[in-house]
């Protein structure tokens, strides 16, 4: 059996603004069925790599090719607006919370299916005319959403208005959200930001079961490294858009280089200070 | 007392119309953020196609009224959706990325566009028709003055219900309805989510025009003439009805148009027709003083 190709490939990822070199050839993998972590510290151009994979912003150089199960490739730096997630299936959630406050939970979990029931609907036209094939897409749709909604711990408040749910609720439900979209690929641009320790600890489960249970691949932006830790199958460390260290969680952990990045000093004195820690 | 209740009547139908109107100019501010100021001719437009679907359909020898009514409304919502279709296509999409005054200037040029388009095509005369429906019924009569409810009155009223009820119904309770707030609340995340935001815009501009055109007809029937000027303070009324309900708000531009549908007529019948306009804009003002984001209008969300 050959090994499946990851389900995504960064190759010389390069992004510039003007004078500015935010991403400078960067190339990693993420593999099928993993939780890729990409940390690094703040302004390390974490969120403009995911801003690429989602098509914000056209890359300066490099390519990003994304393979799904039946092996459909795009490149994902062709794709543009609404395609990448129509075609490729990536979807993703932002650092602040961008939930459609003034629908209900269940209404945002709808809207993420458009593509399923815009298939259904015949372009609208069988919808408009209330055929069975519809009805039953649509009652699917529901029952994905309420699916999404009770493994969340949401179903009870399914009517309420999203922008009136707590705030660890809203950074859930916009999790459910991008999964209701059935992505092959979900990048979560710092999910635990905000949480508390217990908000945390379940969000840890929440990915880890979406990992396992339902076989998606998963991309993450994360400061808490607590989580990032814990759940994380790989890691890639960048650090002012160079890739720093790329590696198994440990691995990264007690590497010097990821070290002096974090704590702003020279890899001698990482090396020093972890030296004296151990 | 009777009196009252004629002008009650009289002010509800023509708020009807313009609470149609009004439905498309909130509806488009509130996915794009824009004034379409062409909109009122857009109705203009529906009023026409409504005359001109009329007049073939007698032309061929068609005598059933509600057929002919019927296939008239049909007619007109289709040819008017697709101007509005392209006016948005050709005028305003090409400018979204553009700065915000852009597509406004854009619709003030629409607006000319339209109007001069049907001056040139269907003349500048008033183009009246003999009523045709005609009848009605006799309410209360105290002997000096009877309540009349006519016909055409109450089909435009039927009419308008029928279609909100629709149109309530498409927004809250379809997929494109949804589309549509979703669009609505941030753009952005919609097309993330896999929402071809073009396409939900242009059908936005689609049904506003075709409840436009539907007001077009209304209007035709209800006052018996078109001419190409008549969009624009129709146009203006109903975008003062949109706002004095709250812009964005789709029962506040009905609620808006109502309103300014009953302040026109019950001055015009207690003080003074010609200074009907001035009343409206008056009431217009002072509730914009007290309630900035008009009747039903949710006040401005910061956005971080």
């Amino acid at each position: 059996m050959t090994t499946p190709a990851p389900i995504l490939a960064i190759d010389g990822l390069t992004m510039r603004f003007g004078g500015i070199l935010a991403i400078n050839e960067l190339s990693f993998t993420a593999q099928r069925r993993q939780i890729t972590a990409l940390i690094g510290p703040n302004g390390a151009g974490k969120t403009t790599v995911f801003n690429c994979i989602t098509g914000f912003y056209r890359p300066s150089g490099g390519t990003m090719t994304l393979v799904h199960d039946d092996g459909a490739t795009f490149r994902l730096d062709r794709l543009h607006d609404f395609r990448i997630c129509k075609y490729a299936k990536v979807a993703r959630t932002f650092q602040n919370i961008r939930l459609f406050p003034g629908m209900t939970a269940l209404e945002n979990l709808m809207v993420a299916q458009h593509n399923t029931l815009m298939r259904a609907s015949g372009f609208s036209l069988l919808g408009l005319f209330g055929a069975p094939s519809f009805r039953a897409a649509e009652r699917q749709a529901i029952d994905l959403a309420r699916e999404w909604l009770q493994r969340i711990g949401l179903l009870d408040r399914a009517d309420d208005a999203a922008g009136n749910l707590p705030y660890g609720d809203q950074r859930r439900l916009e999790i459910a959200r991008a999964m209701c979209a059935q992505p092959a690929l979900l990048c979560l641009d710092e999910p635990a930001a905000g949480l508390n320790a217990n908000e945390s600890a379940a969000l840890s489960d929440l990915l880890l079961s979406i990992r396992d249970d339902i076989g998606t691949s998963i991309l993450l932006i994360e400061h808490d490294m607590s989580v990032v830790m814990e759940i994380s199958d790989h890691i890639v460390v960048l650090d002012h858009g160079v890739k720093i260290a790329d590696g198994a969680p440990r691995a990264v952990r007690d590497n010097p280089k990821v070290v002096a990045a974090y704590l702003g000093a020279d890899e001698e004195d990482a090396a020093a200070v972890m030296e004296g820690g151990a | 007392m009777d009196y009252f209740f004629q002008q009650l009547i009289n002010g509800l139908v023509l708020g009807s119309i313009y609470g149609l109107i009004a439905i498309g100019y909130t509806m488009v501010y509130g996915i794009v953020g824009m004034i379409n100021f062409a909109h009122g001719d857009i109705f203009m437009i529906g009023g026409f196609i409504a005359l001109i679907t009329f007049l073939i359909l007698v032309s061929i020898g068609m005598t059933m009224v509600p057929v002919i009514l019927l296939l008239v409304l049909l007619v007109a919502m289709a040819v008017t959706a697709l101007y509005g279709w392209t006016v948005e296509r050709i005028a305003y999409r090409p400018l979204r990325q553009s700065f915000r005054l852009a597509p406004m200037l854009s619709a003030i040029g629409m607006s000319f566009v339209l109007s001069n388009f049907a001056q040139v095509s269907q003349g500048a005369r008033v183009k009246p028709v003999p009523p045709i429906i005609t009848g009605g019924y006799t309410l209360h009569d105290s002997g000096n003055f009877a309540v009349q409810l006519s016909n055409v009155q109450i089909v435009v009223v039927v009419t308008t219900i029928v279609l909100l009820a629709a149109f309530t119904y498409i927004v809250s309770r379809t997929r494109f309805g949804r589309d549509m707030r979703a669009c609505e609340q941030d753009q952005t995340m919609a097309a993330l989510l896999g929402v071809d935001v073009d396409r939900t815009i242009s059908m936005t501009f689609v049904i506003g025009a075709a409840l436009a055109a539907v007001a077009g007809m209304m209007y035709l029937l209800y006052y018996g003439l078109v001419d190409f000027f008549m969009g624009f303070i129709a146009g203006i009324k109903a975008f003062t009805a949109a706002v004095l309900g709250g812009i964005g708000s789709l029962p506040g531009a009905m609620l808006g148009g109502l309103a300014i549908g009953l302040i026109e007529t019950f001055w015009s019948a207690y003080f003074s027709v010609e200074y009907k306009d001035v009343a409206a804009f008056s009431i217009l003002i002072i509730v914009l003083i007290f309630m900035p984001t008009g009747l039903l209008g949710r006040p401005e969300v910061e956005k971080v």
